[in-house]
């Protein structure tokens, strides 16, 4: 198993090669240029080509490559052409709104999606299955900016309950740090809430027909405990899939959700960073991302031998 | 057609400026205290010289301070500067500093830091170029005294060091200053009333100052950015919100204090907020452009270029773009109407729509059918606006039209490129000037003939460039405004480029923000919290 970790470790180097590689010539395909953005206004055509020299951005596209990746593999993700702060700064600044942004939310989808989905799987045809599977289209189905200002309105507008925006760091007091997370996280969570729903209720229907099932109901064990500790257990591998693609998906939707609520998060860095077209910020942010993928794909790989003793690697 | 004459707009606009002032100004100011502030942008470019960004502009006035300012009513004035003199010949000026400026390290303000810094922003900024080449020496005499020694006749010396707009010159210490125009300072030191918290900046977030506690305000009353720059905030922290809505709604929760530009939609339902209120900030407002390519084919023919004239209806345009009657009016020239040049001569064709000369003025032209290609900037809502409107009066006109969408920041590359628009270049594209840089010919790219040298659309007239000159070399009021009505003339006969009118755009509050002056960039000294 240990060996197994450390060869999907090894192998995620290429990976990030190609992806390094990907992400450089489809910047260097889009259309846009940073030194006309810098040069403002007033440039003249000269002031364009004098700033495109200094940023090296008239260099061949093999050189911008090579320098570029020559820095990666010293861990120097380079500077932001327009702040000039290195990358590495600036992600830092921004990595924990995003991480928490993403743990809350998913601890509010698994923490919801799962029990509906076993109850909507257990009482199967009922109204109440009805009323799970109502809540979890409709919740895949509304607009994330959509919902956003609705809680808005109501929790923080209306109510005054909660802050419209921001984000508090947890060093300045737990009450303000979850204040300022709920709306965005509860935002968030609701499609993968629905997502996770469905995805629980198709998996345990599939094995709460299996005779160790009726056998486990028939010698009079607890509803909750055949259905958790037998029926659940069994069902859980699609959903640690999913909830492993959704940790994926949540750090994608966290964009439109960072810009609602106006969180100083990795998804807005990256869409400021493609407004601007910031080549170094871009290329930065997505390696890290797609480091963050590969590494939650590992853990989901692992957790499979975990739950299930059959699987070997 | 519905209009708004320009006394009318002037009356009501400052009627509405005098209701919005009055109660704050009555009310005792109050100081310290944090103001949090929605900006235009995200700041991402500290440097002043570098860039001409707006945002990066409004950051400086808070962190560095000017030789002269300019006042509300668009007179410069002594700012750093104590006294000045200038010799009989007009040559020759002399800039004593006024005493206790310090810069945010401690260190005193010395002649030599303002000589680098104008050094600096003269290789950058137009009118800086202009003073340049009429310039022999800036040196420093003692550890006070400057001096400005002209190497041909410059009228306004004065106008330029007072300049509002970008490049604004600021001053900076020496060592910075040292850094070439083509490369970003590192540093951020000014003299400002404010100092730049860099360990707080986030860029994409927030931007923090903290009152400068050694700045030595004049005694005038504050006016612009001239008179005294009295601080009476503790913290100023900008934040920097993309969502309209979100900033609309922090707003009234009370967890902002400012919000510099609401879109104009989102005024209204402001104004009907018990808390809220809004001013307009800059009354000589803003003018949008319709700029011809004049290298490429039908736009460096003339006939075809001033059917861009007849065909102009800026009332259509201002309607489209802007939308509320009450934020634009028409403003039929290149000189922004509220300004000292402005002028209707050679104007008469933007006055009044003509479809059937701009049609005439087309098969004149030769125009063989080719596709004329508008960028259609879809992000910016204004812009895209007024390309729908360009769309439909050019195909009235007669030109066949390829309406090219793209978002702001790729129409900056397409712009720069010289290129025949059926190789990714452009035929014509819409822009927007704050008025402050379209007021007079000497900070006006609209009205610049230098071909290569000129702004995108690279327009060759060169007697343009001869009356700019001119222009700056006259020393007296009325030569310039006869040398600029000249331009004028020039400029809309050759069709440098089409003006489609002028927009205001009001800022936001909550009314326990009290202070905020006129400017064409938002100011926090005299600004408190009630």
């Amino acid at each position: 198993m240990l060996a197994e970790v450390l060869r999907r470790l090894l192998a995620t180097i290429p990976v990030m090669g190609v992806v390094a590689l990907a992400v450089f010539a489809l910047l260097h395909v889009t259309p846009g240029d940073p030194a006309v953005i810098i040069a403002g206004d007033y440039a003249t055509t000269d002031d364009i080509a004098r700033i495109r020299t200094r940023l090296g951005l008239d260099q061949p596209f093999h050189t911008q490559v090579a320098i570029w990746l020559g820095r990666v593999v010293r861990g120097d993700l380079g500077t932001s052409i327009f702040s000039g702060l290195p990358v590495s700064t600036l992600i830092g600044q921004r990595a924990a709104t995003t991480i928490w942004l993403t743990l809350f939310a998913m601890l509010i989808s698994v923490g919801v999606g799962v029990p509906i989905g076993v109850v909507a799987a257990w009482r199967k045809g009922s109204w109440l299955d009805r009323a799970v599977m109502v809540f979890a289209v409709s919740g895949f189905s509304m607009p994330t900016f959509w919902l956003g200002f609705i809680l808005v309105y109501v929790f923080a507008i209306t109510a005054g309950w909660l802050p419209v925006q921001g984000y508090a760091p947890l060093g300045d007091g737990v009450g303000s740090f979850f204040s300022h997370l709920i709306l965005p996280a509860l935002t968030l969570s609701v499609v993968y809430m629905g997502l996770i729903a469905r995805m629980t209720r198709a998996s345990m229907l599939g094995v709460l027909d299996e005779d160790y099932i009726r056998t486990a109901f028939a010698k009079g064990l607890a509803p909750s405990g055949v259905l958790v500790r037998h029926a659940l257990k069994a069902a859980s591998l699609p959903i640690v899939t999913i909830i492993g693609i959704g940790f994926a998906l949540l750090i994608g939707g966290a964009v439109v959700t960072e810009s609602v609520f106006a969180l100083p998060g990795l998804g807005r860095l990256t869409v400021d960073a493609i407004v601007r077209r910031d080549y170094p910020v871009i290329q930065g942010v997505l390696l890290v991302v797609s480091g963050v993928y590969v590494m939650i794909n590992l853990v989901v790989d692992v957790l499979y031998v975990v739950l299930d003793p059959r699987i070997r690697y | 057609m519905r209009s708004l004459n320009r006394r009318k707009f002037l009356a009501g606009a400052a009627a509405a400026t005098a209701a919005t002032l009055a109660p704050t100004r009555a009310r005792a100011q109050k100081s310290g205290g944090t103001l949090r502030f929605v900006a235009q942008a995200d700041l991402k470019i500290l440097d002043p010289v570098w860039t001409t960004a707006y945002i990066t502009r409004n950051h400086s006035y808070l962190v560095y301070d000017t030789l002269f300012g300019t006042d509300e009513k668009l007179q410069v004035r002594p700012q750093m500067v104590d006294k000045h003199s200038v010799s009989k010949d007009g040559m020759k000026y002399t800039f004593t500093l006024r005493d206790g400026l310090k810069w945010h390290d401690g260190q005193p303000v010395m002649a030599e830091d303002c000589t680098e810094s104008l050094k600096r922003w003269m290789k950058k900024d137009r009118f800086g170029r202009l003073l340049a080449a009429h310039t022999a020496r800036v040196a420093p005499v003692d550890r006070k005294t400057l001096t400005l020694e002209l190497g041909e006749r410059f009228g306004p010396v004065l106008e330029a060091l007072g300049k509002p707009s970008s490049n604004v010159p600021f001053m900076m210490p020496a060592r910075i200053a040292a850094t070439s125009a083509d490369e970003q300072i590192k540093e951020i030191v000014g003299s400002g009333p404010f100092r730049f918290a860099r360990d707080e900046w986030q860029p994409g977030n927030q931007v923090v100052y903290v009152k400068h506690a050694d700045y030595v305000p004049r005694n005038e009353a504050p006016s612009g950015s001239a008179g005294g720059k009295k601080v009476l905030l503790d913290k100023v922290i900008w934040r920097y919100m993309p969502d309209a809505a979100t900033a609309s709604a922090a707003l009234a929760a009370g967890e902002i204090d400012w919000w510099e530009i609401p879109p104009i939609d989102f005024v209204p339902k402001i104004e009907q907020t018990a808390s809220l209120t809004t001013f307009l900030p800059d009354p000589l407002g803003t003018q949008g452009w319709l700029r011809p390519n004049h290298l490429h084919p039908p736009f460096n023919n003339k006939k075809a270029r001033q059917a861009l004239v007849a065909m102009m209806n800026q009332e259509m345009y201002l309607q489209a773009a802007i939308g509320v009657p009450k934020y634009y009016r028409s403003c039929p020239g290149v000189f922004a109407c509220a300004g000292p040049y402005a002028t209707k001569a050679g104007a008469e064709g933007l006055v009044k729509q003509n479809l059937e000369r701009a049609r005439q003025l087309v098969k004149e032209s030769g125009y063989d059918g080719r596709p004329v290609t508008v960028v259609h900037v879809t992000d910016i809502g204004f812009l895209s606006g007024a390309a729908l409107v360009t769309r439909e009066l050019l195909t009235a006109a007669g030109f066949n039209v390829d309406l090219k969408a793209m978002d702001w920041s790729t129409n900056l590359a397409v712009r720069a490129k010289k290129d025949p628009p059926d190789k990714g270049g452009w035929n014509i594209l819409h822009t927007w000037w704050m008025a402050a840089d379209v007021m007079h010919p000497a900070v006006h790219f609209g009205v610049s003939g230098a071909g290569p040298g000129a702004w995108f659309g690279w327009p060759e007239i060169p007697q343009l460039e001869k009356l700019i000159t001119d222009f700056v070399r006259a020393t007296d009021q009325p030569r310039r405004k006869q040398l600029a009505e000249e331009i004028q003339k020039i400029a809309l006969d050759e069709v440098a480029y089409v003006p489609w009118g002028e927009w205001f755009l009001p800022t936001a509050f909550r009314k326990n923000v009290n202070g905020i002056l006129k400017f064409i960039a938002p100011l926090f000294w005299n600004v408190s919290i009630a």
